[in-house]
């Protein structure tokens, strides 16, 4: 095997959630789905829970509420409009959004429902102008065939994707609102998935499956991926933010790696007999400890009229140290909780360190009393704050003698996870009665199955039989998507190789040096036409495209003119060509067509990259040929 | 088959839990949800059933191959909220008068269902504020749309106001649907005599389940502007598109002037007369009518035959006939510009006059003061007796016009009482800061 876990063994479970923005119209209203920084307005908003039927109001969102969080939402006049600023009521649903979601749907292998009802899901962070999010099942019962077994796909949505967030504040949050209401499609699969490499492959059928219908959006942020994680004994815990398919089985390791950490934490801290309801709220003030710090930190927070605070932790000592995935210690866990508050925390097991001594290290265990199993965490701030932070580290420091918590967790780049928000409660929902039921019938079902597109897969296969390319080189298109592009450039007329190559290893080949996702389709075709015209060589696209990576704002045209690589006429070649033979003119009286040589090394030197290797030579000859005759 | 029909045949009520096997060409799909009341405008021919996972979904009747009640609906247990809350003596008293609308509301996210919440408890778990700022007695007079308002309802809402106001309330609050509010708040306007404290109506453009909805906030600024020192009716709605302040304005100078936006409302030809924070009002001008003692009165005569009548190129002037030969008394022209028919409407006009009706008019343009003597054609409606109506918004020359027939038969009374501001509809001259703003 060479695991590094028998997943079997640890009952491992995961689940997926796909999202992927489509490349329509916005769902509720034919805006554009662009990103843009241009802001022109800006408008603020508060959002106030709702009652139920039983006349209540959701407590959490009541506290937020009353908080005074106000949102600051940033607007563009042509990517936003009334429907996305909840100031008109939705427009009927994006059709084509409609038809790819439907696409998608059998391509999973799944049954569309009779009739689509949005719904109004209540999300009251602010990301969505209205408080809620509009979102729809279109299709049940999918499934992916995978050699470890079928996984089930239950589900799949079409909704609108959420504001930009562009900064949190204390008492406000902004937004950007260009990204509300881009489609997105919702794809979940049951949590039977038992192993980290089979995870991947059902992201890649599921990514595949997308991509054929060529009418998904690609690039940074497109895609979202989150899984459910959890193993026997541990907790569900969802991670949000997967960019990369390569990441997940590392990150299911990883998450594999922490429960069973967290699972040993839990069991030490049983043996040593510890419970939940030993670690107390109880503050020690400690400022006086620390008055001559060496801490940095410690003595700006008092100079700042701060205090330092201890808690005890009984029973902890040399497991808050403890690492739990490579680089982050059950301490990591502590201080991502009272990030919300403090910047960070001290615990003893990194102690003495930062600038703090052993004196006061001993000082401390001193003061609060503790025995040589128990640990303490300190925190320097404002004495309220200090206590908030302090009563984070609590709780999660009794949730270490449960287990593992239940929680949302962010991806890092690295493939370990940090500590979000704790789960969410279940999802409030009601019916949207701005938009009636869109019926979906037999007709158009039908017509969609006919008609559904080539999965990448049997693409690539095509490529190979129909253009003649090296399969590695079609697979490389596809994977990267640039086949859409190279199929219009085999319809304009370029050959199918030099459209591959030059997709495939010119761009390739530059990545390493310019930011080549600055070159955008539009820019590759006008380079391609140009070279259709005969206006630059092929030898130009190189060239062209590392400025127009540097220089996006150029065309191809003004390059290829700036940088001399527009082809010269077969007068201007010919008049070159003639220069060489003169300078040149005693050997070619000399050899004849004997100098063919030469002269073609000479007239090339001077004529790359602006005149076809095959007209120079015709020149050539021709000239060589007068002369010796 | 019709939903009810099949649900009925086979024993299954809105509200049980079911499984359906649905055959899809020859896959078979297996459903559980709860069935949900049918849709209003579906066709008929499709089941809705809410998933486990909040979703709902239809299936075509067609297609369940079978169907099987999993539990029968539970009986939801009755919540009852109270009609009245405690008063604290040390705060004023305000009446919030129901007509329709909702300015809170509770959600069944079970069914979907959205029922209007207007018990004070309710009020006061939706909209906490308003009961620290005052005794709120929500009462619900009537729960009509707005488009379906009449003048009789109006009539009804301004004695209730008066009763309240009477009875020793601070100020009331009248919610109203915002489709016709500037036609009630005129209205009342007009009705209310002797006014001493002021009258408030308030409405929402967003409903108010939605986290997102105006209602609470222009609740709040409601009775904030109930509270205040301004004797007059207003309406008071969002003053922009986010959630900072109301406007409160006169109830004669006020139109909604947008179909869906938050701050649709708008003063025209006017400006408003209060800016109002949920904590704070801000008097944009001080000729408002101050607070003082002494009983409110409803002075309610009206006559309903009274038309509103657009005027177009290439209108027919039958129109104006045909209203002249079923007795309407009184007709107020939206004419073009500065106040002009077709030149062909003016003898029917003539004509309308001389039989006794009293003919107003005012201009489509909103914005701006008819003026007959700069056209000929102005010239000549003057001439066959048209009363220019300064710069009274449409809707509000066609209320009081009711209010002003209730009261004489003379024309030129009529004239006189038209020409009379009454309650701020005619303002004397035109002030420059008062367009599109």
């Amino acid at each position: 095997m060479g695991e590094k876990f028998d997943y079997e063994k640890l009952g491992l479970k995961v689940g997926l959630e796909i999202h992927r923005q489509l490349d329509t119209k916005k769902l509720f209203s034919p805006v554009p789905s662009e990103l843009n920084d241009k802001v022109d307005f800006t408008f603020q908003r508060r959002l106030r829970p709702t009652m139920s039927e039983l006349g209540e109001i959701d407590p959490a969102a009541l506290e937020e509420f009353k908080k005074g969080r106000v949102y600051v939402y940033e607007g563009n006049y042509e990517l936003t409009d009334l429907v996305y600023m909840d100031e008109e009521p939705p427009h009927m649903p994006d059709e084509e959004a409609l038809r790819v979601a439907l696409q998608i749907a059998y391509l999973l292998n799944a049954t569309p429902v009779d009739e689509v009802h949005f719904m109004r899901k209540i999300v009251i962070d602010g990301s969505n102008v209205s408080g809620f999010q509009r979102t729809a099942i279109i299709a049940t019962d999918g499934k992916v065939e995978t050699p470890w077994g079928t996984v089930g796909i239950p589900t799949i949505c079409l909704e609108e994707d959420a504001c930009r967030i562009v900064e949190r504040k204390d008492k406000e949050v902004i937004y950007r609102i260009d990204r509300l209401g881009i489609p997105l499609i919702e794809i979940s699969t049951t949590p039977n998935i038992h192993h980290p490499e089979q995870a991947k492959v059902v992201a890649k059928f599921i990514g595949d499956a997308l991509r054929a219908t060529r009418k998904v959006k690609r690039g940074l942020g497109t895609i979202r991926q989150d899984l459910n994680i959890s193993i026997e004994g541990g907790a569900r815990v969802e991670i949000k933010g997967v960019q990369e398919l390569d990441m997940i089985p590392l990150i299911i390791e990883r998450e594999v790696e922490r429960q069973l950490n967290l699972l040993e934490i839990r069991d030490e801290l049983r043996r040593r007999g510890v419970k939940p309801e030993d670690i107390r709220e109880e503050f020690y003030d400690v400022t006086d400890i620390f008055q001559n710090t060496g801490s940095k930190i410690i003595a700006r927070a008092i100079k700042k009229g701060g205090r330092v605070l201890a808690i005890k932790l009984p029973k902890f000592r040399g497991l808050i140290g403890r690492e739990i995935q490579p680089g982050r210690r059950l301490g990591t866990e502590f201080a991502d909780r009272a990030k919300k508050y403090v910047p960070g925390i001290f615990h003893i097991d990194e102690l003495p360190n930062y600038g703090i001594s052993q004196e006061e290290v001993n000082a401390v265990i001193e003061r609060l009393g503790l025995g040589e199993e128990d640990a303490f965490v300190l925190v320097a701030a404002e004495e309220e704050t200090a206590k908030r932070a302090l009563r984070e580290v609590i709780k999660r420091a009794r949730e270490a003698i449960e287990g593992v918590p239940e929680e949302t967790r962010r991806a890092l780049p690295d493939g370990n996870t940090q500590y979000m928000r704790p789960l969410p409660g279940k999802a409030r929902m009601y019916p949207e009665t701005d938009i009636p039921p869109i019926p979906l019938s037999d007709e158009l079902k039908e017509e969609i199955r006919a008609n559904l597109p080539e999965l990448p897969q049997a693409r690539v296969e095509r490529y190979v039989k129909e253009f003649k390319l090296d399969r590695s080189m079609a697979q490389t298109l596809v994977d990267d998507e640039r086949d859409e592009l190279f199929e219009t450039l085999v319809e304009m007329g370029v050959k199918p190789s030099l459209a591959a190559s030059v997709l495939v290893v010119v761009l390739k080949g530059l990545r390493k040096e310019v930011p080549i996702e600055n070159i955008t389709d539009e820019h590759i075709k006008e380079a391609f036409r140009l070279f259709l015209e005969g206006k630059i060589a092929k030898e130009a696209f190189e060239e062209i495209f590392k400025e127009l990576a540097l220089h996006p704002e150029k065309s191809p045209k003004q390059i290829a003119e700036e940088k001399g690589l527009t082809l010269l006429s077969e007068e201007e070649v010919e008049r070159i060509v003639d220069e060489v033979i003169q300078q040149n003119i005693e050997v070619v009286r000399e050899k004849g067509m004997g100098a063919m040589g030469l002269i073609m090394g000479r007239a090339m030197a001077k004529l790359r990259g602006r005149a076809d290797g095959k007209l120079v030579s015709q020149i050539v000859r021709r000239k060589l040929q007068e002369l010796s005759s | 088959m019709r939903v009810e029909e099949f649900l009925r045949e086979r024993g299954i009520g809105v509200g049980d839990y079911v499984r359906i096997i649905k055959q899809e060409g020859n896959k078979e799909i297996i459903y559980e949800g709860i069935v949900m009341p049918p849709y209003e405008l579906s066709s008929g021919e499709t089941l809705v059933i809410k998933l486990d996972n909040g979703y709902n979904i239809g299936v075509a009747l067609g297609k369940i191959k079978a169907i099987e009640v999993l539990e029968k609906a539970k009986v939801k247990p009755e919540v009852h909220f109270k009609a009245l809350i405690e008063g604290k003596p040390e705060l004023p008293n305000v009446t919030i008068i129901g007509t329709g609308g909702t300015i809170a509301s509770r959600i069944d996210y079970e069914t979907g269902a959205v029922h209007p919440a207007f018990t004070a408890e309710e009020l006061a778990k939706a909209v906490p504020e308003i009961f620290e700022m005052a005794n709120i007695t929500p009462k619900l007079l009537m729960n009509i749309l707005s488009e379906d308002m009449r003048p009789e309802y109006w009539v009804k809402i301004a004695h209730e106001v008066a009763k309240a106001l009477n009875s020793g309330d601070a100020g009331v609050i009248v919610a109203h649907g915002t489709d016709t509010m500037g036609y009630t708040s005129a209205a009342l306007s007009f009705m209310l005599r002797d006014l001493s404290k002021p009258v408030v109506l308030v409405g929402a453009q967003r409903s108010s389940d939605r986290p997102s909805s105006d209602a609470a906030m222009n609740l709040i600024c409601s009775v904030r502007m109930a509270l205040s020192d301004a004797a007059e009716v207003m309406v008071v709605m969002h003053g922009e598109t986010g959630d900072t302040y109301c406007l409160a304005h006169r109830g004669t100078k006020v139109r909604k002037m947008h179909t869906s936006r938050r701050d649709a409302f708008r003063s025209i030809n006017d400006v408003p007369i209060a800016k109002v924070w949920p904590d704070r009002v801000e008097f944009l001008r001080d000729d408002y009518r101050r607070r003082s003692e002494g009983e409110v009165w409803v002075d309610d005569k009206l006559d309903e035959r009274v038309a509103l009548v657009k005027v177009y190129p290439g209108m027919s002037p039958e129109i104006i006939d045909f209203l002249v030969d079923r007795r309407y008394r009184g007709i107020v022209v939206e004419g073009t510009g500065l106040g002009h028919t077709p030149s062909g409407l003016i003898p029917t006009i003539e004509r309308a006059v001389q039989e006794g009706v009293a003919v107003c008019m005012t201009s489509q343009c909103l914005y701006g003061r008819v003026n007959l003597n700069v056209y000929s054609t102005g010239r000549k409606l003057l001439k066959a007796g048209v009363i220019p109506c300064e710069d009274m918004l449409p809707e509000t020359a066609y209320v009081k016009l009711m209010w002003v027939l209730g009261h004489t038969d003379d024309l030129n009374e009529v004239r006189r009482m038209m020409l009379t501001s009454y309650a701020g509809e005619i303002t004397p001259y035109t002030r420059f800061d008062t367009f599109l703003r």
